[in-house]
């Protein structure tokens, strides 16, 4: 519906009859609060992923030693460990926290919509998204466990029924990513037609926030690259159950075949989450530099291009797979390029803050935090995307640090700092700013403390998924990297809780947030925190770019989206 | 980067409704189009791929019942016709609209219904001669890629038939004019994908 149309029927919604808690809570269409529930489930099945993580380390620091809180594991049970912790990191934490949390809450108010363009379906996208996620856990308690063939889910370890305990476990895994599918790709579509149709007058394509524009091409990747493995799970799912036969070479099938599948969305699935990741940093480093953001164009091109790129590097991640060795090349070549519009993306952030009058407020911390963390993850990316040297370090330890280098700081760090900073505007209260900044440092310590030794330990040829690599006589001297890194491990999950202890504290007790406590120039921070059921009382009109700050001659350094030239230029007669 | 702030300067497009007049439902169904071409388009290409690496599956491609597909395809073809027809029917507004439309979409269901019947049938004969997914890749490819658009058809059917219940309200006209324009270009797709799907499986 239209820009005007939809704000009259938002606020005739308002004016209604006040919606029961039902209608309000929990059968919302109200882009907010599909937001927060995605942030609820998101951030419920972070503890599930970082608990599975916990298991996991405490058997490779200690292996076959009684783990506290679970007991002692076998290595089919650590399999299924491996697995669920990769399928909830990636399909039930990173892709609603980054996409569901913010870009449901921040690109309507961003571009001076009142809901998204098809709210209905939207709350639809939210209640697929949970019920997959239910169905993911439910996978846990069945006879047989859940799902025990990697989150890649590699023939034909997942093709055959008989391979792992987990028969019921792997199908219902199956159909919780079909689910989550759906409901991304139904989200991806309201994403792009919002941020396509909705924008308020004034608000051409140049002058659309970095954190829409980056959530939108997010989307569109998803779009385009889902598909293939949607065939793929159709065929897996016929091959367990009627022994079709796609992917088991007794039956003439190719378990290549999968792995085609699935990378070709594997990889541009890994973009899609960081794009958002980036989009956020991109909205808080010009803020909290008091600086434009530097290169804006380029950086809409570098998402254009990483998104395009991205279709056509898939199979850097089977160069030892046994498919053709003539492939190693041109995928070598391309998975280099790509690193290109990410070094730019890197530079620009970095630029952005030269010169810059720079604010350590905890959202800044972690996107300076995400920046160098990434960035150290994303020069490791060059070893493996070269297959010379992707042949030695292929499945060992160091593509475990490379993707968690790249992947924590996207998402954990990049989410954090959008939480820290769209706090104030969700729930109209500020989180306590001291706890932060704990929360950040302890945080980012004992990161590094985890995956750093894990880049050794992968150079010394530790190998993936493996049980109790200490067996070998070859790894029982970097033993003590592994402790290291378990110890770090504990930690990490432990000094999250200062952070969940300040979510709900401040929900009732933050000191309260005005529009705007961060000075910034988007238009989100135009409306009362947190905003009404329409967002806008008028439909705004966009004068400006979003990233003025710092304007010479201003009388302040920042200027809203929304203000005319005049208001911003000093008082006449001297100061 | 824009001008320093001295003048005011606003870019009007409309109200900022549609970027090149494109209404957000069109736009909405094209996307969702888009990344259904990729579900169909990747087991495809999974399908010539490996039929080529196969050495052709002639053999077991004899058995299709191509009278049947054939017999499917003109159905279909003939759906889409009637579906165009409610379509433009719904544009031009005319005298007697609703119930012109009603009698398309009527039959462009009905269609869809004899497609599956027919399918059904097919499938039970296929079953009797032993010819199962399980029966060898030929057949796996052959079940996953008609059992997946079959399920599209039935969708596109049950989409097809709220609109038609909805028309039957003088109220209702109205939004069913709007929207039979996205149910059609949905019906369209699947359609395509049948005029892929039939050469590939049935006549190769």
């Amino acid at each position: 519906m239209s820009q005007a149309a939809a704000q009259r029927k938002a606020l005739q919604v308002a004016h209604l009859e006040e919606l029961s808690f039902i209608r309000k809570y929990i059968f919302s269409t109200d882009h907010k609060t599909i937001a927060k529930q995605y942030l609820g489930i998101s951030l419920f099945m972070a503890i599930v992923g970082g608990f599975t993580a916990y298991a996991i380390r405490w058997q490779l620091a200690w292996p076959s030693a009684r783990i506290p809180g679970v007991g002692t594991i076998t290595p089919d049970a650590y399999n299924t460990l491996v697995t669920m912790h990769g399928t909830i990191m990636v399909f039930f934490v990173a892709m609603p926290f980054l996409l569901g949390v913010f870009g449901n809450f921040c690109i309507p108010l961003m571009i001076g919509a009142g809901d998204m363009a098809f709210p209905r379906l939207n709350m639809l996208s939210v209640w697929t998204f949970l019920v997959g996620s239910l169905i993911l856990l439910a996978s846990f308690f069945v006879p047989g466990g859940a799902a025990a063939a990697g989150w890649t889910g590699y023939a034909p370890l997942s093709a055959r029924p008989d391979l792992t305990p987990a028969v019921l476990g792997q199908d219902m895994w199956i159909v919780a990513l079909a689910l989550e599918f759906s409901s991304f790709l139904m989200g991806g579509v309201n994403f792009i037609t919002t941020a396509l149709n909705m924008r308020a007058p004034g608000m051409g394509l140049w002058r659309v926030p970095l954190l829409v524009w980056y959530e939108a091409t997010a989307s569109v990747l998803f779009l385009l690259s889902v598909g293939p493995l949607i065939g793929g799970a159709v065929m897996l799912l016929l091959d367990r159950l009627v022994g079709a036969g796609f992917f088991l070479p007794a039956k003439g099938g190719d378990p290549l075949l999968w792995e085609h599948l699935f990378w070709f969305f594997g990889h541009p699935e890994v973009y899609v989450v960081a794009l958002p990741g980036f989009g956020i940093m991109l909205e808080i480093l010009p803020v909290f530099s008091r600086k434009p953001i530097f290169a804006y164009r380029a950086l809409v091109y570098c998402a254009l291009t990483a998104t395009g790129l991205s279709l056509i590097v898939w199979a850097h991640h089977m160069f030892i797979s046994g498919m053709d060795p003539r492939l190693a090349t041109p995928f070598t070549v391309t998975t280099i390029l790509i690193s290109v519009p990410f070094a730019v993306i890197v530079f620009a952030m970095i630029a952005t803050l030269w010169g810059g009058s720079i604010r350590f407020d905890t959202p800044m911390l972690f996107a300076l935090g995400g920046l160098t963390s990434f960035l150290l993850g994303g020069v490791t990316g060059i070893f493996l995307g070269s297959a010379a040297t992707d042949i030695y370090l292929h499945g060992t330890y160091f593509v475990v640090a490379h993707f968690h280098y790249t992947l924590f700081p996207v998402t954990f760090f990049a989410g954090f700092a959008g939480l820290y900073y769209w706090y104030p505007k969700m729930f109209g209260r500020l989180m306590n700013e001291t706890w932060g900044k704990v929360h950040f440092w302890l945080t980012m310590l004992a990161f590094q403390g985890v995956f750093m030794p894990l880049f050794f330990s992968g150079i010394a040829g530790t190998p993936r998924r493996v049980f109790a690599p200490n067996e070998y006589p070859l790894f029982k001297a970097i033993q003590p990297l592994q402790v290291h890194a378990t110890i770090a491990t504990v930690t990490l999950l432990l000094v999250q809780i200062p952070f969940v202890v300040n979510f709900f504290w401040s929900l009732r007790r933050g000191k309260r947030a005005e529009a705007n406590p961060w000075l910034a120039n988007t238009l989100e921070w135009c409306v009362p925190s947190p905003p009404p059921h329409a967002n806008f009382a008028h439909t705004p009109r966009v004068r400006r770019w979003p990233y003025e700050y710092s304007v010479p001659g201003a009388r302040l350094d920042w200027s809203p989206q929304t203000e005319s030239g005049d208001t911003m230029l000093p008082a006449a007669g001297g100061q | 980067m824009e001008a320093a702030p001295s003048i005011e300067t606003v870019v009007q497009f409309g109200d900022g409704d549609s970027i090149r007049e494109v209404p957000a439902p069109r736009l909405a169904v094209w996307l969702f189009l888009t990344s259904e071409i990729m579900v169909f388009g990747g087991l495809i290409s999974c399908f010539i791929l490996l039929r080529i690496a196969h050495g052709g599956w002639d053999a077991e491609a004899a058995h299709v019942h191509w009278r049947i597909g054939a017999f499917n395809t003109l159905v279909l073809l003939t759906s889409s016709l009637t579906m165009a027809l409610a379509c433009t029917s719904a544009k031009e507004g005319k005298e007697g609209m609703a119930r012109r439309l009603r009698t398309y979409l009527g039959f462009t269901i009905l269609l869809g219904l004899t497609f599956l019947g027919v399918k059904a049938c097919e499938y039970s004969l296929e079953f009797a001669k032993g010819l199962t997914p399980g029966a060898g890749l030929f057949w796996a490819f052959y079940y996953t890629l008609t059992g997946l658009h079959s399920l599209h058809v039935l969708a596109g059917i049950i989409l097809n038939s709220t609109l038609w219940i909805a028309a039957a309200r003088a109220d209702l006209v109205p939004v069913v004019q709007r929207r039979i324009e996205y149910a059609g270009l949905y019906w369209h797709f699947v359609d395509v994908v049948w005029i892929f799907l039939f050469p590939l499986v049935y006549l190769t």
